[in-house]
């Protein structure tokens, strides 16, 4: 009912942390999980007299993410000063980017129930991240750790374009895929690498005008993005419902109570006072740099996507799955770049059991430690009648556990398919003479035992024998009794 | 051969130590000897100890081809030296040991300089009179009853009184000229970028200049060609080649073309002062110099202008002063802490300014005072640009009147602001000055010239000055103590 009258209008502000050796304004390093205040130096620490420099490298992967995302490219950027207390601080203020951010106008396409939709990407800066507070359960007192200051951050805003939790879902999949293909950060939401807030609105169905938004904070994944707006259209929805009106406040989600609770109002938040950083001066972005990191940019998801299905003429579907995960992707390009007789059957073993064992030791495909090139070995000694499909299944796990060659593993073990006759003819004579019943019911012309022998014949091999070759045999044997 | 080092300079000093006539040990010697003979009276020098004399002479003993070699140089008590207190004049900052040099102190130290006694200032260099220090009032050394100038009126009275032979201050809006001025010493404040602010305790960051104090325009130029250069620690820095300043010291005026500007020879400026200053021009024109009246129209605006800008970065910069980190702690909740650190660690024209300058950055003032400020700031130093096209330099006075007596202008801090109101305009336009003794009052006290150039042209600060200084027959004249 609710669903019907009400619509809602979000927007994202993702940070995204950006994987550089250093620090956006110092030469610290910016290692993850490194002891506490052993990664900082008095820029960072934010020391009296101490003065910012900005890091090449941040502002060249900015400016990649900016392209990527169709965006505009500032000719002139700056950073301002964001003025408020806060201990996690050193400066009590953080540097960021006000009114001239380093890009701005673009936008990023997802795919939603079949849906296309475009989100237009309102800006995207660049400022600096904060320290860590601990808070300290014995005592009262709070510790804070310097390391994560002035760790570069990318802030990507939307404009209010997503009407859904699932196209805000969609939206962030389909953002972090484009950050991992651009290899401008690790996108680990656990380490705090990629973090979302979103402002959401509800107005009835018609209204042109926006309804009062509320900002969520504290969502730690992209499913708890999700589920925090779900509860948010809930709760606007039942206070209008109910004649009351939406404050503007900040809320944060509660994850494990699956509810959202007020932060702060608008009337309680800060005047950041925002203001020209005098200590770093305007800059101009060079035409020609903003060209070579044009030309420089990877394929990104969207193209490739196209280029499976035209190229490997691969179902939708299948490439879809292979292209949401640069890795995945690029070891499916490999394989395939081996085993060129048919990439679907590739793809059917990415998608299929090799996803099956990156989910179940929750790894990613590099980690996993299979190679394209024994994944296209493997194949082969399929099409070769080597091994059997079944024997491959298990074959495949061995290969993640020995990070051995397929061919290798298959020696070792004695895997190999049973093609020779006389071999099989043995194991056929037991199974026979270890079942006079169903081989009597079989010449009472009960057909359909066959199966029954085949699979005990199986069992006797391991697996390695040939099924339809067994059932050949065993016919023909049984014929002749 | 003189054992009273203490009244040379330090080009002086260099050829005694050069000729082998002395060491560096007899210099600071006399030096130490002169500081605890006069320092109680003159309170310039805040932190002195014969400890670490020797650890300097220890330091400095292989540095013989320094063109600062045994030169016993004060240090404004703003600017960092690794492992020793620096307090900005503050209890905010008591037992603030920096981990690292200024640039410019790193400078010294390569070039043999002895960094010798932290020279007292106005709190955090808010003020014109160096009484606002934690460490109480400086007194000027021509008359214990009076102000030594401000803010760097430790590093003023220190060179004048012969505690040092040269210094090291820092100018905001006028902050090492208008104490030269008041104690008859030379001071420069270089163009803005000239000399890498890393290191400094900024007061206001787009303004801020480091920049000799000396009891010559010879010494002047010696310790400007140390310290000037780009630093790519300071990204506010211009990579511009340095030239060697000391081929600027030519006695020769021909052809130089000065502009005086009439909005300097206001009412309200002492007319010993604007006599003195008017005989000197003449002076110059009889050495072959031309002047002309001129105008900097939006003159009256720049104390105006400066007393917006100034607080606001300020208030910024000091919001680092919280308790978290380093300095005074008082201790309380979160909240209770910073309340209690901030305000008991700061005096009350630090208190004034910090509020001011959040005041005009605040949300909805913003444009009318801070933005309106910047427009003006263009408009200021539009006017001096349009002058340069025709003049060399400009001459005005350094300050309105000469020294006033100590608690004058204490609670007034109008009064105390106007006090600027000539040398305010160079920063605001970021251009070079210089103040050198032009002259003396009828009770004995030192009147100051300003001259000003265009931006990177102290070469021509130099020249006029040294010209003047050659001719005039002012030089060498110290108070009696």
């Amino acid at each position: 009912m609710r669903e019907e009258r009400y619509e809602a209008v979000m927007g994202l502000e993702v940070h995204v942390q950006l994987s550089t050796k250093s620090k956006i304004f110092c030469g610290c390093s910016t290692k993850f999980g490194a002891e506490a205040n052993t990664k900082t130096c008095p820029v960072c620490l934010g020391l009296p007299g101490a003065l910012p420099v900005l890091n090449r490298e941040v502002l060249h992967r900015a400016i990649k993410v900016g392209l990527a995302l169709d965006c505009r490219t500032a000719k002139m950027m700056k950073f301002d000063r964001k003025n408020y207390f806060y201990p996690d601080l050193p400066k009590d203020f953080q540097i960021s980017q006000y009114d001239l951010p380093l890009a701005a106008n673009g936008r990023l396409g997802i795919l939603t129930d079949g849906k296309e939709r475009t989100v237009r990407i309102k800006r995207v800066h660049l400022e600096e991240d904060a320290g860590k507070l601990i808070h300290m359960e014995d005592e009262d007192a709070s510790l804070v750790d310097f390391n994560r200051t002035g760790m570069p951050l990318l802030e990507i805003v939307s404009e209010p374009d997503i009407s859904s939790p699932e196209e805000a879902y969609d939206y962030l999949t389909q953002l972090k895929t484009i950050l991992k293909y651009l290899e401008v950060s690790d996108c680990n939401m656990e380490e705090g690498s990629l973090r979302c807030d979103a402002n959401i609105s509800i107005r009835p169905k018609g209204q042109v005008e926006l309804g009062v938004k509320t900002e969520l904070k504290n969502m730690n994944t992209f499913k708890g993005v999700k589920n925090a707006l779900q509860y948010e259209i809930k709760r606007q929805g039942e206070v209008l419902d109910e004649g009351g009106t939406i404050k503007q406040e900040t809320r944060l989600w509660d994850e494990a109570k699956g509810r959202t609770s007020p932060m702060r109002t608008k009337e309680e938040a800060f005047d950041y006072r925002y203001f020209p950083e005098p200590d770093l001066v305007p800059f101009i972005i060079d035409k020609e740099l903003v060209e070579s990191i044009r030309k420089g940019l990877p394929e990104l998801p969207r193209r490739r996507l196209e280029r499976f299905i035209e190229d490997y003429k691969l179902p939708p579907a299948a490439a879809s799955l292979l292209v949401n995960e640069k890795e995945v992707a690029d070891y499916f390009e490999d394989a395939a770049g081996i085993y060129k007789k048919d990439a679907k059957v590739v793809a059917n073993w990415i998608t299929g059991d090799i996803q099956g064992e990156l989910n179940k030791r929750s790894l990613s495909i590099k980690e996993l430690g299979i190679k394209p090139n024994d994944l296209a070995d493997m194949i082969k000694m399929i099409d070769e009648g080597s091994i059997t499909g079944k024997i491959a299944k298990g074959l495949l796990a061995d290969m993640v556990e020995t990070k051995m060659n397929p061919r290798k593993i298959v020696e070792s073990k004695g895997l190999l398919q049973i093609k020779d006759k006389g071999e099989l003819d043995k194991i056929l004579y037991e199974v026979i003479k270890a079942n006079p019943k169903p081989v009597i019911d079989y010449k009472n012309g009960k057909v359909n035992v066959l199966t029954f022998l085949v699979g005990q014949v199986m069992k006797a091999t391991k697996g390695k024998a040939n099924p339809k070759m067994v059932n050949d045999l065993l016919r023909e044997r049984m014929d002749k009794l | 051969m003189p054992e009273d080092f203490y009244r040379f300079t330090a080009h002086e000093i260099k050829r005694f130590i050069s000729n082998d006539e002395t060491t560096p040990v007899e210099v600071t010697a006399s030096i130490s000897d002169r500081i605890e003979e006069v320092n109680s009276r003159v309170n310039a020098i805040i932190s002195f100890d014969r400890n670490d004399v020797k650890e300097e002479l220890r330091r400095t003993k292989d540095k013989r081809a320094g063109k600062l070699f045994g030169i016993p140089v004060a240090v404004k008590d703003n600017i960092c030296i690794e492992g020793r207190q620096v307090t900005c004049g503050s209890r905010i900052l008591k037992g603030f040991r920096p981990p690292y040099d200024a640039t410019v102190i790193e400078k010294l130290k390569k070039e043999g300089a002895i960094l010798l006694g932290r020279a007292n200032m106005d709190e955090f260099a808010f003020g014109s009179s160096c009484e606002t220090s934690s460490y109480g009032p400086t007194n000027n050394p021509w008359d214990f009853d009076r102000i030594p100038g401000g803010s760097s009126g430790g590093s003023a009275a220190a060179v004048a009184a012969g505690e040092a032979t040269m210094a090291l201050g820092s100018d905001t809006g006028g902050s090492i000229r208008q104490p030269a001025s008041l104690c008859g010493v030379v001071g420069l404040k270089p163009t803005y970028g000239r000399v890498s602010r890393y290191g400094l305790i900024a007061f206001a960051s787009s303004l801020d200049q480091i920049g000799p104090i000396t009891k010559d325009v010879r010494d002047c130029a010696l310790l400007l060609n140390v310290i000037a250069g780009y630093d790519p620690k300071d990204s506010t820095s211009v990579d511009m080649k340095v030239p060697d300043y000391s081929k600027s010291l030519v006695n020769d005026v021909k052809g130089i073309k000065i502009g005086i500007p009439r909005e300097y020879f206001i009412e309200g400026i002492d007319r010993e002062v604007k006599e003195s200053v008017i005989n000197s021009v003449k002076l110059l024109e009889r050495l072959g110099a031309k002047y002309e009246e001129v105008s900097l129209p939006h003159t009256e605006y720049a104390v105006g202008t400066y007393y917006i800008i100034a607080p606001a970065e300020a208030s910024s910069n000091l919001a680092r002063f919280d308790g978290v980190q380093y300095g005074l702690r008082k201790p309380g909740n979160l909240i209770d802490m910073y309340k209690n650190t901030r305000s008991v660690g700061f005096g009350s024209e630090v208190k004034r300014r910090i509020i001011l300058g959040t005041y005009v950055l605040s949300s909805g003032y913003y444009d009318a005072y801070y933005l309106k400020a910047l427009g003006v700031r263009t408009k200021i130093k539009e006017d001096f640009d349009k002058i340069f096209k025709d003049f060399d330099c400009i001459i005005t006075p350094t300050a309105p009147t000469a020294a006033f007596k100590i608690g004058e202008k204490v609670d007034d801090p109008i009064s105390m602001y106007l006090s600027d109101i000539f040398t305010i305009p160079a920063n605001l336009a970021g251009i070079p000055g210089i103040s050198i003794p032009c002259g003396f009052t009828k009770g004995d006290l030192p009147i100051g010239l300003q001259i000003l150039a265009k931006p990177f042209n102290e070469e021509t600060l130099l020249r006029v000055a040294y010209t003047f200084e050659k001719n005039s027959k002012l030089c060498g004249r110290r108070p009696n103590l």
